[in-house]
């Protein structure tokens, strides 16, 4: 390859907002259910229903619109997007095409390099979900779920600022974050809470011109969207190597086999027949109502940072940790609301959690342990009452099942054995069987008593405290 | 005298006095449905069992003092384009052949509320789409005063029921006319409201920006009395408007001395009937002599409401209509192949004509090329409309003209010419493009025996003013009863 490429990607993510009841509708928004028992006439599009506006929407919209810098469209409107598809009950999705609530934002993200880049943000509208459709081979019917029909969403429409698979997933993870920060959805790519449509074209280093683009939709993970941009990059690339033209089209990405294919070109683009939602009236926002919004925002990254730093006295690099998720925040501040130690909960956090998390392949939102249980395990391990290797056990079964970790140490015996006179005769016992090593300690060799505080260990199902053991074979030798 | 004489208000003034009982009534309302149906053929579903069954139930609670309103009792006939729960609602289309609703429109809620007794649902033209309930896919409904004519449209059932004492009242619905003009025809007084005034939650949509349900009735006390009882806030409507000024009754005075009355010099000229003109002005002329200012001036901008109208109505006439896709509920063709196949036969064969080329123009209006030049021109049309009626309402408190060009075309006269049909709608589009009201009152007959109407519009939420000059005129004219009506007696 002679020539030098560089990749240009634009995202449009959309995020399912966290609102109780939908958009135009009192229905629940909750996910799954049994299909069509979160439904009415209005969110399963019946004649002469009529969409009302969920005020809480507009206020999440705007309220990440503003934690990503936009300016806010203070007389806003709906708009119609015509399409005919099963999913969409009314054949029209209730969606914002002329004056979207938010425009013109951006947002910083961390450069390989070390560097920093502004992502734009060209536009933020709030929209509605359409339904899910089941297809049945066996029966050879489609049927359609619509209790997701209504959720609301909002699409945030990123300028083509994005040069790379790292950008875009530093943009996605600074996105998210800020997102899941503010309380507004929990952006669950496997829950389809959060979706991503990317937008990409090459062109030759120095070029001015974008080169045609192709939009792959809804890919499901973080690291399928950094391989599909690999795999389109260099498709794309090779195209124009070999002298033929990029056409601009809608891919589909299949993660699996690891390539992608063309769903509809341009031509076929369905012309969505958009005009204003003649059922909804225009949204006037107020200054008030702008400046209540923005005095409520909560906390975000920077300032929880700072302040983990000066009320908890963490060091920098275990705040970063901390907050580097909304839920792991969450967790460290109710823990340690409940214990009072700070430092001990993030070790917690930092290490077993991270650890644990990292083996199962889970993100920080799908903790699923409560905040209580793991106070719980770090009085009793303060307390002397468990050792480091049961809490560590216990700990375990805290992450994975929630467990009552005092209840369980009590059920199961695990308290240290902290009685003297029980543990010297089972360490005269290990003396009198381990010679070897008692002679290897006498001869100057430190390291032997470490197998000797093992067998201890052992021969108390790790439940001796192990302060005491040192003591005592010390003393015994 | 006949129970069928009398309006609305009288009726259950006379049940509530004990005189005679909601079941009579609805007896009597039966009694013409059967001897009237086979030739008029006003409604597209009528349950005489459910409809005694409920006056019954009403008569009870009249006896026990729950429903003391001045509707309580009052046979009534709904539009077919209104939901009722339980009832079949097919807005006379093939495509809604056997949709039974799981909602009642909130219209016909606060009815039902005041102990009104839905008799039926009307036949109308499809959709609502048409100007003589000729389109209806269940037949046309026939003018109660000359069976060769057209009703008008669209909610022509309504219009023809009531003029033929098939019912006390009904309500209709009113996107560029549909209540005006069958009430011109029909010899009714019929209203459309102020946009926002009656609740829109129920009604399946045609244009909804323009679309207001409004009585079909005898009088103009029965007109301002249903407008009390069906007007409210709705929050299930985000258009419905919060009013405190809905004590429509308090505006039957019979005194319009000093009142500003402007007639638009433009509603007189090439293609109004000499009858209708003579007729309406002769009206014009009794509101003057009962102390009214009466003066023509010049509207503006008459010509561009029909195009304007049929751009907005179609526009969104073709996106509300999207649903009706033989998916979920209505009729599905028998034989397809694959989702889009379904899809085109079952709306190929669901939707009659008119329908199909409203839905065609709307498309077109709205594709991508032609949105600028053709739906954004129409709203500026629109607000310009709007301008020009705030400096008509600057200096007049009514505006008075003709509802219809002529009196009732007959039958299968209009739909072979379209346009010509389209430019029959020439005096009421306006008014529902600026959401203004109107009310339609009989005054007169022409030399063929068929009604005329004279339109009052008002400012908006100014229907007081126009409900004053029509009483203050009804109490003054001598406009006959339906030779349709009186044959029972």
């Amino acid at each position: 390859m002679s020539k030098q490429y560089e990749t240009v990607i634009g995202l449009e993510v959309h995020v399912e907002l966290a609102t109780k009841t939908k958009i135009f509708c009192a229905c629940s928004t909750e996910f799954g259910g049994t299909p069509n028992s979160h439904t009415c006439p209005v969110c399963t599009g019946m004649p002469g229903s009529l969409p009302v506006l969920n005020k809480k929407v507009v206020e999440y919209a705007m309220a990440v619109g503003m934690a990503m810098n936009c300016k806010i469209n203070q007389y806003c409107k709906f708009d119609r997007k015509n399409y005919f598809y099963p999913d969409n009950p009314q054949n029209y999705q209730i969606s914002q095409l002329y004056l979207p609530i938010c425009y013109d934002g951006g947002i910083e993200i961390e450069t390989k390099d070390g560097g920093t880049k502004t992502i734009g943000i060209h536009e933020i509208h709030m929209e509605e979900d359409a339904g899910k459709l089941v297809h049945d081979d066996w029966e050879d019917v489609s049927l359609v779920d619509f209790n997701r029909s209504g959720v609301p969403l909002i699409e945030i429409v990123s300028e083509p600022d994005m040069r790379s698979a790292e950008e875009v997933i530093a943009y996605l993870d600074k996105l998210r974050m800020i997102v899941q920060y503010l309380g507004a959805s929990d952006c669950k790519m496997q829950e389809g809470s959060m979706r991503a449509d990317v937008n990409l074209s090459v062109r030759e280093v120095g070029a001015k011109e974008f080169g045609t683009r192709t939009e792959m939709k809804n890919i499901g993970s973080f690291k399928a969207i950094a391989r599909a941009i690999e795999n389109e990059t260099a498709r794309q690339i090779d195209l124009i190597e070999s002298g033929e033209k990029v056409v601009q089209e809608t891919r589909r990405w299949n993660d699996d086999q690891g390539y992608s294919y063309a769903m509809r070109s341009k031509e076929d683009a369905q012309d969505y027949r958009y005009f204003p939602e003649p059922d909804l009236v225009p949204i006037v926002i107020s200054d008030e109502w702008m400046e209540s919004i923005k005095a409520s925002q909560p906390e975000l990254r920077p300032e929880k940072m700072a302040r983990y730093q000066s009320e908890f006295a963490l060091p920098q690099y275990d705040a970063e940790i901390l907050t580097s998720a909304k839920r792991l925040a969450d967790v460290f501040e109710a823990t340690t609301e409940i214990c009072g130690k700070p430092k001990k909960v993030s070790n917690w956090l930092m290490g077993e959690t991270m650890r644990l998390l990292k083996d199962k392949n889970m993100d920080p939102e799908d903790i699923r342990f409560s905040p209580k249980n793991l106070a719980k395990l770090i009085e009793l391990t303060e307390a002397g009452t468990i050792n480091g290797t049961v809490a560590k056990e216990v700990f375990e079964l805290i992450f994975a099942e929630d467990i009552d970790p005092e209840a369980y140490v009590k059920e199961k015996g695990l308290t240290t054995v902290s009685d003297e006179g029980e543990l010297r005769s089972t360490i005269e016992q290990i003396i009198k069987d381990n010679p070897q090593s008692v002679e290897d300690y006498h001869n100057g060799k430190e390291k032997a008593i470490g197998f000797l505080v093992g067998q201890t260990m052992k021969a108390t199902k790790g439940k001796a405290n192990p302060g005491l053991v040192n003591q005592i074979l010390k003393e015994l030798l | 005298m006949s129970l069928l004489d009398l309006t609305a208000v009288e009726l259950s003034e006379k049940i509530k006095a004990g005189e005679t009982t909601a079941v009579e009534a609805m007896e009597a309302v039966i009694a013409q449905i059967e001897a009237k149906e086979e030739t008029l053929n006003c409604y597209v579903t009528f349950d005489k069992e459910a409809a005694l069954k409920k006056a019954a139930e009403v008569q009870k609670k009249i006896e026990a003092g729950e429903l003391t309103g001045p509707l309580a009792g009052v046979p009534v006939a709904i539009k077919d384009n209104m939901c009722t729960e339980g009832m079949l609602t097919t807005c006379s289309s093939k495509i809604l052949n056997n949709f039974i609703p799981t909602f009642t429109s909130e219209a016909v809620i606060n009815l039902e509320k005041a102990g009104a007794v839905v008799i039926g649902k009307t036949n109308m033209d499809e959709f609502a789409m048409g100007s003589t309930t000729e389109t209806s896919a269940y037949g046309e409904t026939k003018n109660p005063w000359n069976t060769a004519h057209v009703p008008g449209g669209s909610s022509g059932g309504s219009a023809a029921a009531v003029a033929a004492d098939e019912c006390f009242f009904a309500l209709g619905s009113d996107t560029g006319g549909s209540i005006r003009q069958p009430a011109s025809y029909c010899g009714v007084v019929g209203m459309k409201p102020t946009y926002g005034t009656v609740s829109r939650y129920g009604l399946i949509a045609y244009g909804s920006s323009l679309d207001q349900i409004g009585p079909l009735c005898k009088t103009v006390t029965d007109c301002a009395t249903i407008m009390e009882v069906i007007a409210s806030h709705d929050k299930k409507d985000s258009t419905s408007i919060a009013r405190g000024d809905l004590d429509f009754t308090s505006a039957l005075v019979d005194d319009v001395k000093g009142l500003k009355i402007g007639i638009p010099k433009d509603y007189f000229g090439e293609g109004i009937d000499p009858e209708v003109k003579n007729a309406v002005l002769a009206a014009a002329k009794t509101l003057e002599e009962k102390g009214a200012i009466v003066e023509e001036f010049d509207l503006g901008l008459v010509d561009y409401a029909i195009p304007a109208y049929y751009v907005i109505a179609a526009a969104e006439a073709s996106s509300n209509l999207e649903r009706f896709d033989g998916v979920k509920y209505g009729y599905r063709t028998a034989n397809y192949e694959g989702l889009h196949n379904m899809y085109k036969k079952s709306r190929s064969e669901g939707f009659g004509a008119e329908v199909k080329r409203r839905i065609m123009l709307g498309s077109f209006v709205l594709s991508s090329g032609y949105y600028d030049a053709y739906y954004l021109k129409a709203l500026r049309t629109k607000a310009l409309i709007k301008e020009e009626f705030n400096k008509a309402f600057a200096k007049y408190d009514v505006i008075l003209g003709p509802a219809a060009p002529t009196t009732a075309p007959k039958l299968g006269a209009s739909l072979s010419d379209p346009i010509k049909m389209y430019l029959g709608d020439i005096y009421t589009i306006s008014v529902n493009l600026a959401g203004l009201p109107g009310i339609c009152v009989p005054c007169g007959l022409d030399s063929k025996g068929l009604p005329i109407g004279l339109q009052l519009i008002g400012d908006c939420f100014k229907e007081k003013n126009i409900i004053r000059v029509a009483y203050a005129y009804e109490q003054s004219s001598d406009f006959p009863k339906c030779p349709a009506a009186s044959m029972t007696d």
